[in-house]
């Protein structure tokens, strides 16, 4: 029972780390950059979210205000995309790397400004209440970050697979020029995607902050994530949530069985070991290329 | 407008292209010199600590500005040649032998991790770096024995010969020893540059592919870049250690890595005097920045408004200026040598489009 409970809460965990890696994964497939300002555009959406429905900011209902701060983050990513992103378009992935870096600092600095740099809580009605399976404590927020998080891996993945824009989307990440040929908007499709990337982070981002409380630094999580996108191989949708849960229940059971000092290092360590042997994830969609 | 009137290869690698520029740089250097007599002990410390950043740079302009592996990770190597060379001390080693000697350790180490860092590109690369630089702080305190965790170590007095150096009581010798230390590692550099070795380094950055078609160990070249960079870093994490006189896990956490790197970009990536520019200007910011808020906003503390700026400045240049401070003064001075003929479009930058990497 007590691993039974570990593996649960570690799922959850999990969960929102697939969430954030999904952003990267987004991204990747679509620009073949990593935008290493996905998890501090999380946090952003976890205090749009919380801007709007707690009782001492704006204080609308949660239903209103969870949806209206994802379409406010979809509209924050498309912007960001447009005025700055588009700058470097087909510069290699390096100047990509800095440029979302320095971007971190600065979503991170101004939501400090306009929200503080204390630790805040979401009132989410997701937040309340636990269900009991035989001897499994779940919390209702738990349970939603599961389902969502299972539901849009699948919408997501539908999406690439099967409609018209996810395919000029994977197009335009694997050789933009020729994507221009084929008459694909190829920086339109780039504006999408970050306008997408950003609705997927401000829905991490509520579930995040439903589960605990959120402060500036929030976004350092992303770190995490980049281990649950690295181990998926950062092509594969799936591959993020499969990523996301192995470091999300490889964390309780190190706590739990591993000394004091040890059981932090267990996602880096992992992250290192499937570099070493794997360079490009469990899940590799590197081909070489016969000239 | 000087003209180079080139009549043997030798002239294209010559240390310094003629004797106005070889005039500069030594006017630099004794200025340099006798700067403890012209500055106050806090400037002397502030400049001291721009150095310390500039060899650090050096060390990470190497392998990224040259090399073009981006590394976000150089934190885990400032620590390791920290902790060595402290250690060592401890272990009744002379200074002079213990602080080549934390460079050496410190460049196996790099040589260590370069083994599977060479199969990784771009961003792999860079995220299998992030992961060294958190893991390291966990490791320093796992190695408590040694490292005694995260309480921390002190710095011991330095003795050259009798002759006693530590950061506080006599400033001048510190900083005159960090001087000597960032000459070295500026000539090591250059002649570097100049050697076979290096134009190797320049080659795998620009193109992998041509690269072997001339002949370039591609993996033994790369490991060759991760060994000298982290040896050079390592000697600047020493100093740092020497410089901030007490230190724990936490000294060189992944919040240094990233300035670092920020650092040589809005330096300028692939120059020296890059990293000297941007050490300038990531250790005056928070100065300047203070400055600021004293007089415009009567002295109320910002959190996090050092970081922002910093962001700030560092997507400004990226966006209008990618070669960062140096390439802006390249701009100037080709403008003013060339003045009534400078056109606009000389330095434009080509039009690119990106290809998949996951086809190779």
């Amino acid at each position: 029972m007590d691993i039974l409970q570990l593996l649960v809460s570690g799922l959850a965990n999990g969960c929102v780390y697939g969430l954030i890696a999904l952003g990267f994964v987004l991204i990747y497939k679509a620009t073949e950059a990593v935008n290493f300002a996905q998890g501090d555009l999380m946090m952003l959406g976890a205090f749009v979210t919380l801007g709007l429905s707690n009782a001492e900011y704006v204080g609308l209902p949660f239903w209103l205000a969870a949806p209206l701060a994802i379409a406010i983050m979809a509209g924050v990513g498309y912007l960001l995309d447009l005025l700055i992103l588009r700058h470097i378009f087909g510069q290699n992935q390096t100047a990509v790397v800095i440029l979302t870096i320095a971007l971190g600092f600065v979503l991170r600095f101004v939501a400090g400004a306009i929200w503080g740099h204390e630790p805040q809580t979401l009132q989410s009605p997701l937040a309340m209440g636990d269900i009991r399976l035989g001897g499994v404590v779940l919390g209702m927020a738990d349970v939603a970050v599961i389902v969502v998080t299972v539901l849009l891996t699948i919408c997501l993945y539908q999406f690439f697979q099967r409609t018209k824009l996810g395919l000029a989307m994977q197009a335009a990440s694997q050789n933009q020029m020729a994507a221009y040929y084929m008459g694909i908007p190829v920086k339109r499709v780039q504006g999408l995607i970050w306008g997408l990337s950003g609705a997927v982070a401000a829905v991490a981002g509520i579930l995040f902050a439903s589960k605990g409380a959120i402060d500036p630094n929030a976004g350092l999580l992303g770190i995490k994530a980049f281990a649950a996108a690295v181990i998926g191989g950062f092509g594969s949708l799936p591959g993020a949530l499969v990523g996301g849960l192995i470091v999300g229940v490889i964390e309780p059971f190190a706590s739990r069985y591993l000394a004091a000092g040890y059981s932090q290092i267990a996602p880096y360590a992992l992250l290192l070991f499937v570099l070493v042997f794997r360079p490009h994830g469990l899940f590799s969609q590197v081909r070489v290329k016969k000239v | 407008m000087r003209i180079h009137f080139k009549t043997s290869y030798d002239h294209d690698i010559r240390l310094f292209p003629d004797w106005w520029s070889f005039s500069i740089y030594a006017a630099l250097v004794i200025v340099a010199v006798i700067l403890p007599w012209l500055l106050g002990d806090f400037f002397l410390g502030e400049v001291t600590n721009v150095l310390i950043w500039a060899i650090a740079g050096l060390g990470l302009m190497l392998l990224t500005g040259q090399t073009g592996q981006a590394s976000l990770g150089h934190a885990a190597f400032l620590a390791v040649g920290c902790y060595s060379c402290i250690i060592l001390m401890e272990h009744g080693w002379p200074f002079l032998l213990a602080f080549p000697a934390a460079g050496i350790i410190t460049g196996l180490f790099g040589t260590l991790f370069a083994i599977p860092a060479v199969r990784l590109h771009g961003i792999y690369l860079a995220i299998a770096t992030i992961a060294l630089s958190v893991l390291a702080d966990d490791i320093i305190v796992l190695l408590d024995p040694w490292t005694d965790g995260v309480s921390g170590k002190f710095a011991p007095v330095i003795d050259i010969f009798g002759l006693e150096i530590e950061r506080w009581s006599t400033p001048a010798r510190f900083y005159w020893l960090v001087l000597a230390v960032t000459i070295l590692c500026t000539l090591a550099y250059r002649n570097l540059l100049r050697a076979p070795l290096g134009r190797a380094f320049a080659a795998v950055r620009d193109s992998e592919v041509s690269a072997t078609a001339m002949g370039v160990h591609i993996a033994l070249t790369k490991a060759a870049a991760f060994g000298l960079s982290c040896a050079i870093t390592g000697l600047a994490g020493a100093l740092m250690g020497f410089f901030a006189g007490a230190f724990n896990n936490e000294t060189f956490s992944i919040t240094i890595s990233i300035n670092l790197l920020m650092m040589i970009v809005i330096g300028g990536l692939g120059s020296i005097h890059g990293a000297f520019f941007g050490a300038i200007v990531i250790a005056f910011l928070p100065q300047v920045l203070s400055m600021v808020t004293d007089t415009l906003g009567g002295g109320i503390a910002i959190p996090g408004l050092e970081m922002g700026v910093f962001g700030a400045i560092l997507i400004l240049f990226i966006l209008f200026e990618p070669m960062g401070i140096y390439g802006r003064w390249l701009k100037i001075r080709t403008w003013l040598e060339l003045f009534p003929f400078a056109r606009k479009d000389m330095f434009r930058r080509q039009k690119s489009y990106l290809k998949t990497e996951r086809l190779r």
